[in-house]
């Protein structure tokens, strides 16, 4: 069965004998009555508000296609198959808004209502009964396991690949006139995308022989201590390969925190906004922009 | 440099400026040696500005970047500029994460660039460079 049973040989060997007669008991019970209990647990479902986000033919459909793995797991003994579903499922119903909670609910709603078959039909013999439930609850624990596991895994590759598509598209360096850079920020600044950003920053420097970048931070909602520090490093580092930077849109709440935390910033070259930012770079590189008509 | 082996770095001379590439990493009995070479020459060429091209290097410990900008301030006592140039961007980010100072020595991109910021091949420091030396005394 699974790993843990090695622990208790005798158990095991009892359990094994056990298991090779009730098993295949326990399935074809559950196939017989598969309508009524697939029902049953429809109906559990819809009453504790799980999957409200699907439709009640969807629900109904996939209901069959879990019941139906979930005997499969019971009669075979291999997760394999079920692994499969799950990770399909998961893929279909993520989009779908369906949290975590509701996968394992409906898992051991399921669980539930066939134990409670159980419990009806074997009724009348109590040493049976235990000894199916023997049988039937590890398996049961499998599934649930295994089902949690995958939609949890589904989900967090998505995330990952959500991040993984921001981090790329959230820090651009772009080369505005020669020599110029500049860098917007947008969103959420974290350690880590901050790391990213003075990464890219530098090499751009180099690439581009930069020698004035303009980071613009009107689209960054808030910088916290570390974040801030990691500016002020930023800043160092572009001065040490030749480049001088100017940081614009630094929002009253920003500007407000930076100085409460009391990040120094000496050394920051700041300007109120990005028009203002770029004609100061401008002038530090020796441009003059005039109208094409000459009116000033 | 020293006597033996082939040259660290070379000081070459072009015009009133020394412009000094470290090929590889220093040590720091190398670095000392490196820093008295380069003072003891401003007075011989009577240069008016050094650059101390350092694209070489993937890695600038505490002592080397303390040792070039020493370098820088020796420098400026001895009536010449300096700018340092061709700092790697890895190089810089570990420089400034581990809270090195390089005090307020001029860096440039590279060596194009740092001779222009002296003023060009052969002439002068800038008027700028010399402002913003003065300004920093």
């Amino acid at each position: 069965m699974n790993e843990s049973d090695t622990g208790a040989v005798e158990f095991a060997a009892l359990d094994r004998e056990d298991e090779e007669q009730l098993l295949p008991q326990l399935v074809a019970h559950l196939r017989e009555h598969r309508s009524r209990l697939r029902q049953e647990w429809s109906g559990r479902i819809q009453d504790s508000h799980l999957l409200s986000s699907m439709t009640p033919q969807e629900v109904g459909a996939e209901t069959t296609s879990v019941y139906d793995n979930y005997v499969e797991v019971l009669e075979t003994g291999s997760v394999e198959a079920l692994q499969h579903y799950a990770r399909d499922l998961s893929e279909r119903i993520i989009p779908r808004g369906v949290e975590t909670h509701e996968v394992v609910g409906i898992v051991l709603l399921l669980r539930d209502v066939l134990a409670r078959s159980l419990f009806e039909k074997y009724q009348d013999d109590f040493d049976l009964l235990n000894r199916v439930l023997d049988a039937y609850e590890p398996a049961a624990n499998r599934i649930a396991n295994t089902v949690a596991v995958s939609f949890v895994d589904e989900r967090e590759r998505v995330i990952r690949q959500q991040q993984d598509s921001i981090r790329e598209l959230s820090t651009p360096v772009l080369p505005v006139r020669e020599r110029l850079l500049i860098l917007p920020i947008i969103g959420v600044l974290d350690t880590e995308r901050a790391r990213q950003l003075t990464e890219q920053l530098l090499r751009g420097i180099r690439t581009h022989r930069a020698k004035v970048v303009v980071i613009d931070i009107t689209g960054a909602p808030d910088v916290d201590e570390a974040v801030a520090n990691h500016l002020v490093r930023t800043v160092d580092a572009s001065r040490l390969m030749g480049a001088s930077v100017i940081i614009t849109g630094l929002s009253p709440e920003i500007a407000q925190t930076l100085v409460t935390i009391g990040v120094d910033l000496s050394k920051m070259n700041t300007i109120g906004d990005l028009q203002g930012g770029l004609e100061e770079a401008e002038r530090l590189l020796g441009f003059t922009v005039t109208r094409a008509d000459g009116s000033p | 440099m020293t006597d033996t082996g082939p040259a660290l770095v070379s000081i070459l001379r072009q015009g009133s400026q020394l412009i000094a590439s470290i090929h590889t990493a220093l040590d720091d009995t190398q670095m000392v040696r490196f820093q008295q070479d380069l003072v003891h020459q401003i007075g011989e060429h009577r240069a008016r500005g050094v650059v101390i091209d350092v694209a070489a290097l993937d890695v600038l410990d505490s002592f080397g970047s303390r040792t070039l900008r020493d370098i820088a301030e020796m420098a400026r006592l001895r009536g010449a500029a300096t700018v340092i140039v061709g700092i790697q961007p890895e190089v810089a980010f570990t420089m400034v994460t581990l809270g090195m100072d390089t005090g307020s020595v001029h860096t440039a991109l590279d060596l194009e660039e740092g001779l222009a910021y002296l003023g060009g091949a052969g002439g002068q420091p800038s008027t700028a460079a010399r402002a913003r030396s003065a300004q920093r005394r």
